[in-house]
């Protein structure tokens, strides 16, 4: 039986679709209590004093806790994951992120009190009775503008709000002289907007302390719970990691928001302990838009030099991205390692330096976000590439096929060799984009598009050709680069006595399909049926370790690992095979579930093997019993998906309302294991790219209020905003990993974004080159856009 | 998202309600729909001692042809009002009107009473009953009455109901044969609440526009008819030139609103886009 290569439905589904997923806000445990945190509505303000006696002698509630018992217990801030040096070398600024604020808040959300009462609603009550006195500062939200001499200070001790400057690339000055050289150069200013990542669940967080075993557990929403609990325990409570045990349970979607480590989870682990009782706190979705961290918000100047025939002979790149106000989990990665080492595109470019600057803002923090960096390299170089063609009269497709790297298998012939750190594992550029001009019909539509413009219609055609890194990450290259973690991933695979199979993985399901996918590839390596195994996940005390699912990493790195167990697995079940069939292990074959004597019809199934280790009275002398084996697997290398998006667009020249008219997406994610899967994740992943490009943004007002912290005035798209999707694919394998697999979980939304933008910038052309598109491109900013007003 | 602590009543009756809401020294909200109170309470912004639900009294759930009026239950649903048949015969632009409010879930719960008693500026009925030349009556302890739309929208958030009064109905004129009306809409992305809403019925006989009606939501901070644009096509021949000029005179001397979605300028622009396409569709 094959299952791989097949739309296996989903086995998770059934729960979910029935309401019976179980999500921490679900689980009650006995004498649980509830929290309110109450937050700061101001974005700079010193907190001149807390009152909260009134609070704490309300009906109901059980505790107050302050940032003053937060420092007096001597409790760390949340740490940075990853740290990167300023060019000089020194280390980044890290300023604290306290659990909750004692004294100065630096942004609008940031955590005050803990209200901990009988029931939320007497928590919410009580959170009225509480009187803080503040003293207002002033702030500031753009990156750019906090580098400026005279703004705000966020922090004491990161001057000119600088956390570190960083570069990448070839010497500034060869970059500097080949553009200079350029036949032309094509400029961008551009603001990749701030995103907020709305999972459809809100972050939630279950403290439990059981002082009878001096052992705690935390439940939360988190896509990685063994770095949860390392990162809470080593570096927040000093506590012991093996006397915390961290589940997260069914969870509703992450896009990254839930692979850092919170505040609150800190929070309701320590106050457990101070009242002796569980802790249950859940994010409003009002919370949600504060406090989860948001994504992209890159300032940008970026340029690109041609040669006469269209060549690329530079790329020079200076971008200001805003941390907010604190370092998330993986912050100072986004914009660096996940960034600029995507900068070489799939095009040829010989000189490339990338410079950016990470800055404190008094906004909520930045984090990766589904995409993480690759979508803000992918959207500067395919914003240039058509805004290039434009400008140097050539059609926007041909010059990138003037400048894909040429294939390359990783095998036969070496990875490329890029100007920015990565060394691609395998490529085939052309084929992705001429698919994609056979499915849009590109000669047609040119001509519908100037019959149409002859109308006053305005239809345009917007290109991305992308290349993104999954499968993160190798960890010696990772560490080098300044991660605190390794980034391999971890899996046993425990065949019980009956031959049925529980795999354990540190890889995390919150939306991905894991127990399906896992299945699927365990089933046809075992040769068994996919209903004989089960996929683990999520518990710190089942798995050994793992570090969770982002970065399209899980198949690649995760069931890579899980192929490593089952190859001991077949291992170890050979000899005991051997010795069951009286053979030499050399002179067996595995197939369909079953070892067999090459040659003969002497063979022994996979289920008695098993029995056969548990029971071993006729057993290979000097082996183990026992069927069970966990392996650790390192990348060699990331992985690089890459595609093509084509976008069509009709511009209303009345008001400047976009209307998408269809998108094409042909990516190359490698082999694929569960097709409907893999058109799912593309297809959520188009959604948020094109919510990008046309409806999302999150926006701080100069007093750094957020104008879009509800549903109301954040516009997500719905699908009668989106057209149906016309996809396709085409396969390269992953030449370093055993499934030869490379990722899909991020390709949607790295590619769609700029292919739209594009679009509306061509159907614009009947009123020039507009180079100034900002995103969400909302009518009024498209109509000014036409108008230049 | 905890509203504070309320008493909640449900009414049986129209009469119950009206008791409930007389209750002494307790400040009681109407709930019907929902669908902007609710939000209110959670976000504590309002915090009423009490909530009177009307939305289950059968006897304010309808829309039945009165003579020369369509009258309209309080609690009828967008949806309701969507499915009419009866109004899409006459007057298509109530259930026009009521298929672009919000989603579905929306359209299922909220109710026209509920609507036009919030008087939210970017709200679509106000408009629409304003060019729809409809009435209010309201009811309280005291008795009955009924205003004219013109006399109940008062301004920004602001009606002529009076604490103890609940509208019970809406009465809409049948226009006169010849008659069309339109509900055309530019929505906020995220809230679909109207960015611009216009409002337009016109009678055309023999290639001329009489009793010309145009109203706007959204664009000011109440929902107002624009005199400006009906003089100029009142009497006029149905034409696309006639329905331009009248379309440019739109939202003149009013004070417009202006927000992260549509600033001042790019507003009134699309009130005469929106006043063009409105009247394009009922005279063009």
């Amino acid at each position: 039986m094959t299952y791989i290569g097949q739309s296996v439905k989903r086995v998770e589904d059934k729960r979910f679709t029935t309401g019976k997923g179980k999500y921490t806000d679900d689980i009650k445990l006995v004498g649980m209590t509830h929290a309110h945190i109450v937050r700061s509505p101001y974005a700079h303000a010193i907190i001149k004093s807390i009152d909260i006696d009134t609070a704490l002698a309300h009906p109901g509630v059980v505790a107050i806790f302050t940032g003053k018992d937060i420092a007096a217990a001597g409790i760390n801030g949340v740490p940075a994951g990853w740290q990167v040096n300023f060019k000089d070398g020194t280390t980044m600024k890290e300023p604290p992120h306290p659990l909750l604020v004692a004294d100065r808040v630096k942004h609008v959300g940031d955590g005050i009190a803990v209200i901990i009462a009988e029931d939320l609603a007497t928590a919410r009550d009580a959170a009225d009775l509480i009187e803080i006195d503040y003293e207002v500062l002033p702030c500031v939200t753009n990156p750019a503008e906090a580098v400026k001499a005279g703004a705000p200070q966020v922090h004491d001790n990161a001057p000119n709000n600088i956390c570190f400057d960083w570069e990448l690339g070839n010497p500034k000055a060869e970059v500097d002289a080949a553009i200079a050289a350029s036949h032309h150069v094509t400029r961008l200013d551009f603001v990749n907007q701030r995103m907020a990542p709305n999972a459809i669940e809100p972050r939630s967080a279950i403290g439990h302390y059981d002082d009878s075993k001096d052992k705690f557990t935390l439940y939360t929403t988190s896509q990685n719970p063994h770095l949860t609990r390392l990162l809470m325990c080593a570096f927040v409570l000093g506590i012991p990691e093996h006397k915390v045990q961290v589940i997260a349970p069914d969870v509703g979607g992450g896009f990254g928001s839930k692979i850092f480590h919170y505040i609150e989870e800190a929070l309701v682990i320590w106050a457990s302990k101070q009242i002796g009782r569980p802790i249950k706190w859940t994010s409003t979705r009002s919370e949600a838009f504060l406090t989860d961290a948001h994504g992209r918000d890159h300032v940008t100047t970026a340029e690109m030099g041609f040669d006469k025939e269209g060549k690329v002979t530079a790329l020079r790149v200076s971008t200001f991205a805003n941390l907010g106000a604190y370092i998330s989990t993986f912050a100072p990665a986004v914009p660096t390692y996940l960034h600029g080492t995507l900068l070489q595109g799939l095009y040829t470019t010989p000189k490339i330096h990338v410079d950016v600057t990470a800055v404190f803002t008094h906004t909520n923090a930045v984090d990766a976000y589904r995409g993480a960096g690759r979508p803000e390299a992918t959207y500067l170089l395919e914003r240039l590439m058509d805004t290039a063609a434009l400008e140097m009269g050539m059609d926007p497709a041909a010059l990138r096929f003037k400048n894909f790297i040429p294939a390359f298998d990783g095998v036969t012939q070496p990875g490329y060799q890029t100007q920015v750190a990565l060394q691609y594992d395998s490529g085939n550029y052309e084929p992705v984009l001429e698919r994609g001009l056979e499915m849009v019909g590109y000669e047609n539509f040119r001509k519908e598009q100037a019959e149409a413009r002859k109308n006053g219609k305005l239809l345009g055609i917007g290109f991305s050709t992308y290349v993104e890194a999954c499968g993160i990450a190798p960890s010696a290259v990772v560490g080098a680069l300044g991660a605190r973690a390794g980034l391999y991933e971890s899996a046993q695979v425990r065949v019980q006595p009956t031959g049925k199979v529980s795999v354990f993985t540190g890889s995390h399901s919150h939306g991905q399909g894991h127990e399906t996918t896992f299945a699927q590839v365990v089933a046809d390596r075992l040769g068994i049926a996919m209903e004989d195994i089960d996929i683990v996940h999520g518990d710190s005390d089942s798995v050994a370790f793992g570090m969770g699912t982002y970065g399209s990493r899980s198949l690649a790195v995760g069931g890579s690992a899980i192929v490593k167990s089952i190859d001991k697995v077949l291992e170890k079940g050979a000899k005991i095979a051997a010795h069951k069939l009286e053979a030499a292990e050399e002179d067996l074959e595995y197939a369909g579930g079953r070892w067999t004597v090459k040659g003969t019809d002497k063979s022994i199934g996979f289920g008695d093997i098993a029995l056969t280790a548990y029971v071993p009275h006729d057993y290979p002398a000097g082996l183990e019993p026992g069927l069970d084996f966990s392996s650790f697997y390192d990348p060699a290398n990331f992985t690089y998906p890459f595609g093509c998006h084509i976008a069509i667009v009709e511009v209303d020249s009345d008001t400047g309302k976009v209307t998408l008219k269809r998108f094409i997406a042909v990516d190359d994610v490698g082999n694929v294991i569960n097709p409907m899967i893999v058109d799912g994740q593309i297809h959520g992943g188009l959604a948020q790219g094109i919510g990008q490009a046309m409806l999302e943004g999150v926006a701080y007002d100069s007093e750094g209020q957020l104008m879009t912290g509800s549903f109301m005035d954040y516009a997500m798209p719905r699908a009668d905003d989106l057209p149906s999707f016309e996809i396709d694919r085409k396969v390269t394998p992953c030449p370093h990993n055993p499934l030869g697999v490379k990722g899909a979980g991020e390709a949607g939304c790295i590619g769609s974004t700029p292919a739209v933008v594009n679009a509306v910038m061509d159907a614009l052309t009947p009123f020039g080159i507009i180079k100034n598109l900002e995103m969400p491109m909302t009518p009024q900013r498209v109509w000014r856009a036409m108008h230049q007003k | 998202m905890i509203p504070a602590n309320f008493e909640y009543y449900r009414a049986g009756s129209v009469d119950e309600a009206l008791s409930l809401l007389a209750q002494p020294d307790v400040y009681a909200k109407v709930l019907s729909g929902g669908h902007s109170l609710i939000p209110a309470l959670k976000l504590r912004l309002s915090q009423p001692g009490a909530l009177v639900d009307i939305a289950r009294i059968a006897e304010l759930r309808y829309i039945r042809q009165d003579g020369n009026w369509i009258t309209i239950g309080s609690t009828s649903t967008h949806k309701d009002i969507a499915n009419s048949a009866l109004l899409a015969q006459h007057i298509a632009m109530l259930p026009e009107a009521a298929d672009l409010i919000g989603d579905p879930q929306v359209r299922n719960v909220g109710t026209i009473g509920g609507s036009i008693a919030h008087a939210d500026p970017a709200a679509d009925w106000p408009g629409v009953l304003l060019a729809a030349d409809a009435e209010i009556v309201l009811r309280s302890q005291a008795g009955s009455r009924t205003l004219a739309a013109q006399d109940f929208f008062l301004g920004f958030y602001t009606t002529a109901l009076q604490e103890g009064e609940i509208v019970t109905e809406i009465r809409v004129p049948i226009p006169a044969a010849g008659t069309k009306s339109t509900y055309q809409k530019f929505m906020q992305p995220a809230s679909r609440f109207a960015i611009v809403g216009c409002a337009a019925v016109v009678q055309v006989s023999d290639g001329t526009c009489s009793n010309v009606r145009i109203a706007f939501n959204g664009v000011a901070d109440a929902c107002f008819r624009d005199g400006n644009v009906e003089k100029a096509l009142e009497g006029k021949a149905a034409t696309a030139e006639n329905i331009a000029a009248a379309a440019a005179q739109a939202a003149q001397g009013v004070s417009i609103l202006s927000d992260h979605y549509a600033a001042e300028d790019y507003r009134k622009h699309l009130a005469e886009v929106y006043a063009k396409r409105a009247l394009t569709v009922v005279a063009g």
